[in-house]
């Protein structure tokens, strides 16, 4: 799966559309067809058949592989659906035992956990070192390259050696840690640490994934802006917040939505790193879908779940869209 | 050689009379400067130390792996592990299948998603916004919320466990699709008018002209694409279920669990299912992470 996507901005597809539709003098028109008269129809069904041959290589797979499974999950989550058998209509019956549900309620919790101090975390470390790039240290090529190293390292392995980094024992970490402390916490052992070593890890997974989209950013604020408010006697601090902040609200805007859906979707890391445990305290709610489809074979109830994800997620694009269009107002 | 010489000796003596050199530094920036390279060093041993763990580890005899106080260096090293570590697990099978997946996927990742972007970027039929709005839509649901119907959509058709769900479950991703749009899109629209008057085809003013200019772009999209499908671990352990199919990643887990005191092996293995995409990484890096930096700029 790609799972990073890039967004494209919509209102760019809608002009898009205008000046294809309108374009400056008729820029698109087409060579002459046979009678060697100009028809706008026959043109217009020839962009068409041109058009749809040239995405449908893709779009085939996409309205199979995504855009049909999405539709469907809207059925099924009212359904139930065992391991054998067909999916049969169930009414609200999935709803009412989500609403009771002790474990669905954990999961979402300790999503929101993972959520609410992974995104600060991450988003305030990836922006400071994109700033620290985008000055001219020696040595940030290098660093550049380092700090891609996580994001390209499979989950399995980055989860096995952070398990084995984490050892309550004898892993490094504790070893390191009892030279201040003499109780280290129990990380992937204990109920209390589970979580946020597995937060430690996403961060260090994916900071270097965010700093370079941050970078990206950076790098396109003219130098002029900084130069006229420093004329203006504003300080570093004042610069950065009146100037890269505001210049910077569209890839903020990108990074939060990404990071965001990142962390409402995680899946492969606590799966591997602790398996949702020790108890339920790692268990995410990506992984409960996991769990109650593949492992206990209830699709419908699954499916119910994975709704809730969906609205999520959702939800919190739609929030961010529009705070985003009440700040460029 | 010479002007270097003379600019570098001049300023020395009375370097306050030189005008570019007039501005002192406040030693504000100097300590900045300071801070900014210590917190680029913490940031590269936060990164890089468990990786530098895991080579060293994959060397050390097991009893040194976990030895207290930490050592770092092995005292006797272990390169046969990584001869061993071939006869004791499957790898062979499962880089060839990664590989196997990875290529083909890539191809068609690659092939799919800049055909649909020329279609979307370049011919303005009606319905395009609608069906590029579809695309964005769903860029907002995670796989994790669809991949239960889209597991059952593909074991209904009986492509469950075999090559051919990877393959499918990652070819047709709509990342491509957004990348070589936003690539297309910076083309002016004048290139491929001319290739229409001089009577090409689409076919043709997307093979002759826009291929041949966007090496760039489908060589990030590429060595993006192939990085993904190597590291999937979710799609492969749903879909797939006999052993001879493993990924690399699958077959890693299935070693964890098979050698679980066999710490020096285990790295042994996470480090063979790494080398070969930091490999791949560190030769394209540049066009890996100008891809990424492209596919968040106009968000």
């Amino acid at each position: 799966m790609s799972e990073e996507i890039g967004v494209v901005d919509d209102r760019q597809a809608v002009a898009d559309h205008k000046t294809g539709s309108h374009g400056p003098g008729g820029g698109r028109r087409a060579p002459k067809i046979k009678q060697g008269k100009f028809n706008a129809k026959a043109i217009s069904r020839r962009n068409l058949r041109n058009g749809l041959i040239f995405i449908s290589p893709n779009f085939i797979g996409f309205i199979c592989l995504t855009l049909l499974p999405t539709l469907t999950l809207f059925y099924i989550a009212f359904t139930k659906w065992s391991a054998f058998g067909n999916p049969v209509l169930n009414g609200v019956k999935n709803w009412v035992r989500l609403s009771h549900d002790k474990i669905f309620m954990t999961s979402v919790w300790n999503t929101i956990y993972y959520s609410i101090v992974h995104i600060p975390l991450t988003l305030v470390l990836a922006f400071a070192l994109a700033v620290l790039l985008n000055s001219k240290l020696r040595g940030r090529a290098f660093f550049r390259t380092v700090a891609f190293f996580p994001y390209i390292t499979s989950i399995v392995a980055a989860a096995q050696v952070w398990g084995m980094l984490f050892d309550p024992k004898s892993g490094p970490i504790n070893s390191f840690l009892r030279l201040f402390i003499s109780n280290p916490p129990g990380w992937l052992g204990s109920t209390a640490w589970a979580m946020p070593a597995v937060i430690v890890v996403g961060t260090w997974r994916e900071v270097g994934y965010y700093m370079i989209l941050l970078l990206a950013g950076l790098q396109t604020i003219p130098s002029e802006l900084y130069e006229a408010a420093e004329l203006d006697g504003t300080n570093g601090w004042q610069r950065f917040w009146h100037v890269t902040v505001p210049m910077m609200r569209p890839t903020l805007f990108f990074v939060m939505v990404t990071l965001t859906i990142g962390s409402f979707k995680i899946l492969d890391l606590t799966l591997v790193m602790t398996d949702g445990g020790p108890g339920t305290s790692t268990l995410v709610l990506a992984q409960y879908i996991y769990r109650v489809a593949f492992e206990r074979g209830d699709f419908g109830y699954a499916s119910t779940v994975s709704l809730v994800l969906l609205a999520i997620c959702m939800v919190v694009t739609l929030v961010q869209f529009w705070y985003n269009n009440l700040k460029e107002d | 050689m010479s002007t270097n010489t003379v600019s570098a000796t001049v300023p020395s003596p009375t370097g306050e009379e030189i005008p570019w050199n007039k501005k002192q530094v406040p030693p504000a920036k100097i300590v900045g400067t300071i801070i900014g390279y210590l917190a680029m060093i913490a940031v590269s041993a936060f990164v890089l130390l468990p990786f530098f763990w895991m080579f060293l580890s994959s060397l050390k005899p097991n009893n040194e792996v976990y030895a207290i106080p930490i050592k770092w260096f092995p005292s006797v090293w272990h390169w046969e592990n990584y001869v061993a570590i071939w006869t004791k697990s499957d790898m062979t099978t499962w880089l060839l299948n990664t590989i196997f997946f990875a290529v083909i996927v890539t191809l068609l990742q690659v092939f799919t998603g800049s055909f649909a972007a020329y279609g979307f970027s370049k011919i303005p039929f009606r319905g395009r916004t609608t069906l590029f709005l579809i695309y964005i839509a769903t860029m907002a649901v995670p796989w994790q919320a669809y991949m239960i119907p889209q597991f059952k959509l593909v074991s209904a058709v009986g492509l469950s466990d075999t090559r051919w769900s990877i393959i499918l479950l990652q070819a047709f991703g709509a990342f491509g699709v957004f990348m070589m749009k936003q690539f297309y899109d910076t083309i002016p629209e004048d290139l491929s008018e001319a290739g229409r008057l001089d009577g090409l085809s689409e076919f043709g003013i997307y093979w002759r002209i826009m291929l041949p200019l966007s090496g760039p772009s489908l060589a990030a999209l590429a060595i993006i694409t192939f990085t993904n499908t190597w590291n999937d671990y979710m799609g492969p352990l749903i879909y797939l279920r006999s052993q001879k199919l493993y990924t690399i990643q699958l077959g890693l887990k299935l070693f964890i669990s098979q050698y679980n005191a066999d710490f020096a092996m285990i790295m042994t293995g996470s480090v063979l299912s790494v080398l070969p995409i930091l490999i791949v990484f560190l030769i394209g890096q540049k066009q890996f992470i100008a891809g990424i930096a492209t596919s968040g700029m106009k968000g």
